[in-house]
């Protein structure tokens, strides 16, 4: 059968390192991969569903590969979240491909509510 | 104090629909929210967002299946206090329950069902590191009422609808409005971005774009801000408030201090049953429970409440006897005694 994960090394809020094996055949994204290995608690990530609606699933990528370009929606998204970083991306529009073996990426703090 | 049958915390669709189950078997619901609206995530979120996972719906805008349940329920007549959020829980000798809300209003009730999703809507906090010390003494992340504002300058942080329709609105009572966004453009309706732009053009609004507020000044209240502008450099602003409008962002909040069994973020709930928590009495449906094989899904939610419905019908009447009815038979008759059915088949001889 033909190999079809790719290892994804994603460092969580509290700085632990984690190296995931994620398919690439169940059209998730990087958000649900997090949340599929648990790797920030639940109702902290992903709180739209994966619309670019919330930027509770920005990330920072540590790797240079080439990732999917940022729509309208993402761009407008990260340009009101906190914390962002040059490197922000939001994990839910970044779809789980072969291209992204080897991949690093941290998630960005929660941002604080009232 | 507000009376009822069952008083459902969290006005969302899972919520919603518990009205309709509960109308069925004739009792009455209450559903406090801290959002304005009742629909949860599903107007304050993604109301223009079509599901596809709605039984019987190829196809359903999320704002469109709040407004076909809040149809859906109206037989029922269900009451709301919105806008506020629960607080307290408090048992009392009959066994009811009261919950106080965070603006003091009661409600009485036997059952209690904790829809509350993700938890209730709380605005986001810029990470500004004394922005704490400020609070209520210039900087507000709500607007609750535009009158202090009357001659006063005020600058707002945002680059959604609400940062802008608040400065559009603010332009005729605030001496000095500005609006400081990370980017050029805005996320906004399209009408309110042109406003702004036209008032900024008449010079009612200072638009300051490519800038973040990053320091917040004064002695005991706002008094200036350090604005960063992406090339132009350090911007000091002198203000009475500060308001940063960035969007809700849910959180469990008061609900996690109930005394309930929480895991992951949620409510544990008996699923193997009628979706009661440790607590006899308060059951917790749709996104804010969890259970072994739990699922997200707003139909799930829909079972969910169904179920949690017949058990506190138990509860509340020990000793009367009922049998689930379908719908289809005997059709919905309201509290208003007006019955919603099939019209009866036509029998015609033919001669």
């Amino acid at each position: 059968m033909e190999e079809v994960d790719v290892t994804i090394k994603i460092t969580d809020r509290e700085g632990v390192l984690h190296e995931v094996q994620a398919p690439t055949d169940m059209g998730m994204n990087l958000m649900e991969v997090i949340r599929s290995f648990e790797l920030a608690p639940e109702g902290t990530i992903g709180i739209c569903g994966g619309m670019a609606m919330c930027a509770s699933c920005q990330c920072y990528i540590k790797s240079e590969h080439e990732l999917p370009e940022m729509g309208m929606d993402e761009d407008m998204m990260l340009a009101e979240a906190f914390y962002v970083e040059d490197n922000s991306r939001l994990g839910c529009q970044i779809p789980i491909t072969s291209e992204l073996e080897g991949l690093e990426i941290e998630i960005a703090p929660e941002s604080e509510v009232e | 104090m507000i009376k009822t049958d069952i008083l459902i915390i969290g006005a969302g669709p899972v919520g919603m629909f518990a009205v309709f189950e509960a109308g069925l078997l004739k009792l009455r619901c209450h559903l406090i929210d801290a959002l304005p609206q009742a629909g949860g995530q599903c107007s304050e979120i993604y109301p223009k967002k079509p599901i596809y996972d709605i039984p019987g719906f190829p196809e359903v805008m999320a704002g469109e299946l709040i407004d076909n349940l809040a149809e859906q329920i109206k037989p029922f007549e269900p009451t709301y206090t919105l806008g506020e959020r629960a607080e307290t829980i408090e048992r009392l000798e009959d066994n009811s329950f009261v919950v106080t809300t965070n603006r003091g209003t009661k409600h009485n009730a036997p059952i209690i069902f904790i829809a509350g999703g993700l938890g209730s809507f709380e605005p986001r906090k810029p990470p500004i590191p004394n922005i704490k010390n400020y609070e209520d003494n210039g900087v507000e992340y709500i607007i609750r009422d535009p009158e202090i504002y009357r001659n006063k300058k005020i600058v707002i942080a945002g680059g959604g609808d609400s940062a802008l329709d608040w400065s559009i609105f603010l332009t005729n009572i605030a001496s000095e409005v500005t609006l400081v966004h990370r980017r050029n453009e805005f996320r906004g309706a399209l009408d309110s971005v042109e406003k702004v732009s036209e008032l900024y053009k008449k010079g009612k609004i200072n638009l300051i774009t490519e800038a973040e507020v990053k320091e917040i000044n004064g002695d005991l209240k706002v008094e200036s801000l350090l604005i960063k502008h992406k090339t132009k450099g350090d911007i000091v602003k002198e203000t009475d408030h500060f308001i940063p409008l960035f969007g809700l962002s849910p959180k469990l909040g008061p609900i996690a201090n109930w005394g309930l069994e929480i895991e992951k973020n949620a409510i544990k709930v008996n699923n193997a049953l009628d979706y009661q928590t440790k607590i006899p009495g308060i059951f917790a449906i749709g996104d804010v429970n969890t259970y072994p094989g739990k699922l997200k899904l707003i139909l799930c939610g829909f079972h969910e409440a169904t179920i949690a419905v017949q058990y506190a019908y138990n509860i509340i009447h020990p000793n009367k006897r009922y049998v689930m009815k379908y719908t289809t038979v005997n059709g919905v008759t309201g509290f208003d005694g007006e019955t919603k059915k099939a019209e009866a088949a036509v029998v015609k001889s033919i001669t």
